[in-house]
Order: structure tokens, then C-alpha cells, then sequence
């Protein structure tokens, strides 16, 4: 008896030291791991995520109710009592055909999940039997010089949300080669500052849906003759000019407020004005530039989805407005489910951005 | 021919009605070789004069000369020392320096601009710190850093604003003899602006307090007898020494005084009796 008692006390150390040695590894950085780091790091955050769960099922659960309850006293008023015992069973159940549509709970949420990762990999399997299909079809037809047959399936969740990752860097890029050059040369000189705000001013604040049929105006005149993807172009293109001003804001800033002890610095070594934007002006700028290019980058990404929804280019905007217009059974927990993916991949674009930012610049205290 | 000379230089900030007049016929000649010290209080335009001669500001009458020409713009020829060193801090205390030596000599090779480069980081005694940043270093070795790039371009004449104003009194001592050891080698001509009479007469040949601003103009010169190298602590029982210290502090004073007194406003004071917890 006291034998059985100390071994199960022995257990329980292994597997309490097992635990803290699995947690140090997962966090390397954590110079002293102590109870109260333990309780502040991981179960404080911890519970913060099972409270929220908690708190989004009982809600939705009182969502379904009060729809439930809807539905039951509708069919009572217009079809009388059978009805309503039919409708209440029906709900019961659990049947398709007569569900409440309203918050999804997380669990349902966590299937459609499952369900999205599943559907991906029968997509992959498909679109790898087709392509060996294919081959050797296409190369004789490589040979011949015609055009190859591609898969034309529908995307998978997965594959939108790459689409969307490829549409939002395109944007980024051109916000980036359009806005810091830009930026510069308006901060470098007063004149010019002076002259181009107005324009800021105006265009900073124009809608995403705007600047969209704007582009789109001028897209779909230019690529009239050419059968490239112009939903891309046109949803890569608004993407970057609805992101670009906070880089060209602060750019422009940055380059204008350089301390002047930098100037004087530049002005006694006397260096040549390309050396001096480059070597002083640029550098010292460099962490308000990076500043811009992180909001640039966040509402590149946000305001992408808005911009497929309307632009019709694939990814996860045109997602989350077609499971909307589908209206299946699970089309709310899948759109929970691409909410939760944009929201993890926005914050973690925002921590590259981060990351990228602290090593570049000489300001390293730079936080979120 | 004087090695710099200012002539009936004025330097106004703004304009019309709000114009300042921060320095008022400043005359100053200095010879070739030639260590002097401008004394001035805080404010009262020391500053503005070391951008007037090192050419980041022009006058708005009168002349800067350097060697006979008309001081225009900044030049390799006059290195300068700022007061809160100015180093980039993006680049390391190598790179702060190799930019400045690049600069000055345009057609040296690589090798040479290297060797150019440690050899006054050296000078500076600060070798092992060659690779790092100037946040990661302290104050006097920031300005050890900005000494170094003033003399790696090898100026004729060099200008320090307040070089060692931010810095605390024993860093302080230190880098002055530092700088004098330096300076004594191959005796450039050298421009000290200093907020400190102790601090110009231990290192300069001759003193010229700066009356301040607005209006600021130079006072009669104070030149220091005092044989070189000096040695801080038999200077405060040196005779000359003290005779110097006091005449320009009484100087100084006698400006501040004159600086109190100049306002005429008089403020009337509330008829206050203090109350008495005895009774």
C-alpha cells in the first residue's frame, strides 16, 4: 500500500518536470522559468483563449436558441400546431433541411476547418492524377507548339489563400517601388512637398472600392487586346495604390525631419547629394520608412479581401463572398474559418514586417 | 595675412520685425598655429560664430577669411568637432570615420584609407571598439569617435564647439589632455569654444570671451604666458594662472551683471507681512 502511494507521487514529478522541460524548449529564449513566469507566459494566455471559446459558444448558442425558437413560432402562426411540433423534431434532429441560420458555434467551426483541409487534399489528389494524365498529351502537344491543357478545377481553400498571398505582395511591391521613391524626393524638397500635398491629401483617404473601378476604368482599356489575367492585375494594382500612401507619408516625413546634426555632418564631410541621400538621409529615415511600410502592408492585406470580393479575382475575398452566396449548411463556419486564417496571416505578415524592420534599422527598440 | 580673420561679421535670424541680431561686429584674427579659446555663456551665440567660420552659415554682413579667401561653403581644410558628436549611428565607429577619410581623399586606395582609418581610431585609444556602434558606447568615447573623423581628414584647422560640454568632469580632464597631446604634435591651428574659462586656459594659447546675445561681440583678448605642456595641478597655484581666471571671470560677471541690470522693468512686489506663530 505505502509502496503503490510513493510511486504514484513519483509519477507525478516526472511528469510535472517533463512538462516545464517541454515548455523550456518551446520558449529557448526564457532565461529563468519559474512558477510565475509559468502562470503569466502560458496559462494566463492560455485561459484567455478558452474564455473566448467559451464565451463565443454560449453565445452562439443563444443565437441558435432565439433563431430556433423563431422558426418554431412561425410555422405555429402560419401552419398551426402540427407544424410547429414538425419544425421543433426537424430542428431537433438535427436535419439539414430545416437547421437555424445563424453564429456558427466552435465546434461547428472546427469542422468546417477539417473539412477545408480534407477538401484541399482531394483537390491536390485530383489536379496531380490529372497532370500525370496529361503529360504526355501535353508534351506532344508542346511539340507540335500548341498551348499545354491545364487544370481548370475549382481552387481549394489552400490554393485561395496563396492567390491572395501572391495578389497582396504584388500590391506591396508596387506600393513599395511606387511610394519610397516618391517619398523621397517629395521629403527632400519643400517645393515639391508643398506642391504634391494636395494630392496626398485628396487620394489618402479615397475608398478601396473606389480606387478599384478607378483601375479598373484604365485595366480594362489597356489589356483589351491581351488575354492576360486582368481580375489579378486589376486587384494587385488597386491593392497598391489603396496601401501606399502610410509610405509615402512617412517617408516623405522621414526624409524631410533627418536631424539636422546629420545634415551638418554631411555638409562638413562634404559629401556629393546622391551620396548624401543615400549614406545619411535614406539611413536615418530608414525606421519611419519601415514604420510606413508595415501599415502598408497591414492594409494591403485588409483591404485585399474587400477587393476580390468585388473584383471576382480568386482568393480569399472571393472565398468568403461565395460561401456568403451560397448559403450551404456550413457556409458560416467556413467564413469563421477564413476569418481566423486572415486575422493569423495578417499578424503574422505584421511580425515578418517586424522582424525584417529590427534588423535593418539602427533603431533596434523599435516594438509593436 | 592673418591664417583666419572675421571682419565686421553681423549674423541676423529672421526677418523685419522679427529679426534677432545674434552676433554683432565680431572681429577675430588668428594666426597659423594658433590654439585660442572663445568663452561665452550659454546662449549667447557661440555656436552660430563656429558655423560662421566652419561655413554651414554665412554672415549676414561682413567677412569670414581663411587664408585670404572668403569662407563660402564647408571645406576639407577646416575640420570640426560638434558638440553633441554627431556620429551616424547606423554606422560603427570604422565606418564613421572611413566615411569621413573617403571623403577627403577621394584618389586613395582602399588599402590606404583602411590603414588611414585604424590608425586614428587608434590615436583615440579606441581599437577594440572599432566595430561598434556609437549607442553601445559612452560619451567621452563618442567623442574620442568624433575627434578621430575630424583629424582622419587631416585638416589645417580645427574647430570644436563645446567639444566636452556633455560630458562629466573627469571624462572631461581626460580627453583634454588627450586632445592636447594630440594637437601639440604637429600644432594645427585650433578654434575651442568652451563654456569653461578653467577648461580654455589650460588649453589655449590666448582667451576671448564672447559678450552675450543678443548682439553678442567679442571681448577684449586674455592671453595665457603659460609654459606647455601645462600641468593641471601646478596650474592653480601658478601665479599667472590665477591672475588670468579671475580677470576673465571678473569679466564674465561684469557682463552678467551689466545683463541683469540692462531690464528696466521694475516689478512691484505685493505688500506681504509674514505672520508670526509666536504671539
Amino acid at each position: 500500500m505505502k509502496q503503490s502511494v510513493t510511486v504514484v507521487q513519483d509519477e507525478k514529478g516526472n511528469f510535472g518536470t517533463m512538462v516545464k522541460d517541454f515548455a523550456i524548449k518551446l520558449i529557448p529564449a526564457m532565461p529563468k522559468w519559474n512558477g510565475k513566469t509559468l502562470v503569466r507566459k502560458v496559462l494566463i494566455p492560455l485561459a484567455s483563449i478558452i474564455l473566448f471559446v467559451g464565451l463565443w459558444h454560449v453565445g452562439a448558442k443563444a443565437l441558435y436558441n432565439i433563431e430556433a425558437d423563431y422558426k418554431i413560432q412561425k410555422a405555429l402562426t402560419d401552419q398551426g400546431q402540427e407544424a410547429a411540433d414538425q419544425m421543433a423534431a426537424c430542428i431537433a434532429s438535427g436535419d439539414v433541411s430545416c437547421q437555424p441560420n445563424t453564429l456558427p458555434s466552435p465546434a461547428q467551426v472546427w469542422t468546417s476547418f477539417n473539412t477545408l483541409i480534407a477538401d484541399h487534399k482531394a483537390i491536390s489528389a485530383d489536379k496531380a492524377e490529372f497532370k500525370a494524365k496529361t503529360a504526355a498529351l501535353n508534351a506532344t502537344r508542346e511539340a507540335e507548339g500548341k498551348a499545354p491543357i491545364v487544370y481548370t478545377g475549382r481552387p481549394s481553400f489552400v490554393d485561395q489563400i496563396f492567390t491572395s498571398l501572391k495578389t497582396v505582395f504584388a500590391g506591396f511591391l508596387l506600393a513599395l517601388i511606387i511610394a519610397v521613391p516618391v517619398g523621397v524626393i517629395i521629403g527632400l524638397s519643400t517645393t515639391l512637398r508643398n506642391s504634391f500635398n494636395w494630392l496626398i491629401q485628396i487620394f489618402k483617404p479615397v475608398s478601396p472600392v473606389v480606387w478599384l473601378l478607378l483601375v479598373f476604368m484604365i485595366v480594362k482599356t489597356m489589356t483589351k487586346d491581351s488575354d492576360s489575367d486582368s481580375a489579378f492585375i486589376i486587384s494587385f494594382i488597386s491593392v497598391g495604390l489603396c496601401a501606399m500612401w502610410a509610405t509615402l507619408v512617412n517617408t516623405a516625413m522621414g526624409v524631410a525631419t533627418v536631424d539636422k546634426d546629420y545634415i551638418n555632418v554631411a555638409k562638413v564631410l562634404k559629401l556629393g547629394p546622391i551620396q548624401k541621400v543615400f549614406k545619411v538621409i535614406l539611413p536615418s529615415s530608414l525606421p519611419l520608412i519601415f514604420t510606413g511600410l508595415r501599415i502598408t502592408l497591414s492594409v494591403a492585406w485588409m483591404v485585399l479581401i474587400a477587393i476580390e470580393l468585388l473584383a471576382q479575382s480568386p482568393g480569399l475575398g472571393s472565398f468568403v463572398w461565395e460561401e456568403f452566396q451560397n448559403g450551404a449548411i456550413d457556409s458560416n463556419s467556413k467564413i469563421i474559418v477564413a476569418m481566423f486564417v486572415i486575422g493569423i496571416i495578417g499578424f503574422l505578415l505584421d511580425r515578418i514586417m517586424l522582424t525584417i524592420q529590427n534588423m535593418v534599422s539602427f533603431n533596434k527598440n523599435a516594438t509593436a | 595675412m592673418a591664417y583666419l580673420e572675421l571682419k565686421n561679421v553681423s549674423m541676423t535670424y529672421g526677418r523685419g520685425a522679427n529679426a534677432t541680431e545674434v552676433l554683432s561686429n565680431i572681429n577675430l584674427t588668428i594666426e597659423e598655429g594658433e590654439f585660442v579659446a572663445i568663452v561665452g555663456f550659454t546662449g549667447s551665440g557661440k555656436t552660430t560664430l563656429v558655423n560662421l567660420i566652419n561655413g554651414l552659415l554665412k554672415p549676414t554682413s561682413g567677412e569670414v577669411l581663411f587664408k585670404g579667401e572668403p569662407v563660402v561653403d564647408t571645406s576639407h581644410e577646416r575640420g570640426v568637432i560638434f558638440q553633441n558628436y554627431s556620429l551616424l549611428p547606423w554606422l560603427t565607429v570604422g565606418q564613421n570615420v572611413h566615411m569621413a577619410v573617403k571623403e577627403a581623399f577621394p584618389k586613395a586606395s582602399k588599402k590606404e584609407i583602411n590603414a588611414r582609418v585604424e590608425e586614428y581610431v587608434a590615436m583615440v585609444n579606441l581599437s577594440p571598439a572599432i566595430n561598434k556602434r556609437p549607442k553601445e558606447l559612452s560619451g567621452g568615447m563618442r567623442q574620442r569617435v568624433s575627434v578621430a573623423r575630424a583629424l582622419a581628414m587631416n585638416p589645417e584647422m580645427i574647430i570644436m564647439d563645446e567639444p566636452l560640454g556633455a560630458l562629466d568632469a573627469l571624462t572631461r580632464g581626460n580627453l583634454q589632455d588627450e586632445i592636447l597631446k594630440i594637437w601639440s604634435k604637429d600644432k594645427r591651428t585650433a578654434l575651442l569654444i568652451t563654456n569653461d574659462v578653467d577648461e580654455g586656459i589650460y588649453m589655449a594659447d590666448r582667451i576671448i570671451p564672447l559678450k552675450p546675445g543678443p548682439n553678442a561681440t567679442l571681448g577684449p583678448e586674455f592671453n595665457i604666458n603659460i609654459e606647455r605642456p601645462r600641468d593641471k595641478t601646478e596650474l592653480n597655484d601658478n601665479l599667472e594662472y590665477k591672475k588670468t581666471r579671475n580677470a576673465i571671470i571678473e569679466y564674465l560677471m561684469g557682463i552678467g551683471e551689466e545683463r541683469k541690470s540692462a531690464s528696466k522693468k521694475v516689478y512691484e512686489l505685493p505688500e506681504l507681512t509674514p505672520k508670526s506663530f509666536v504671539a
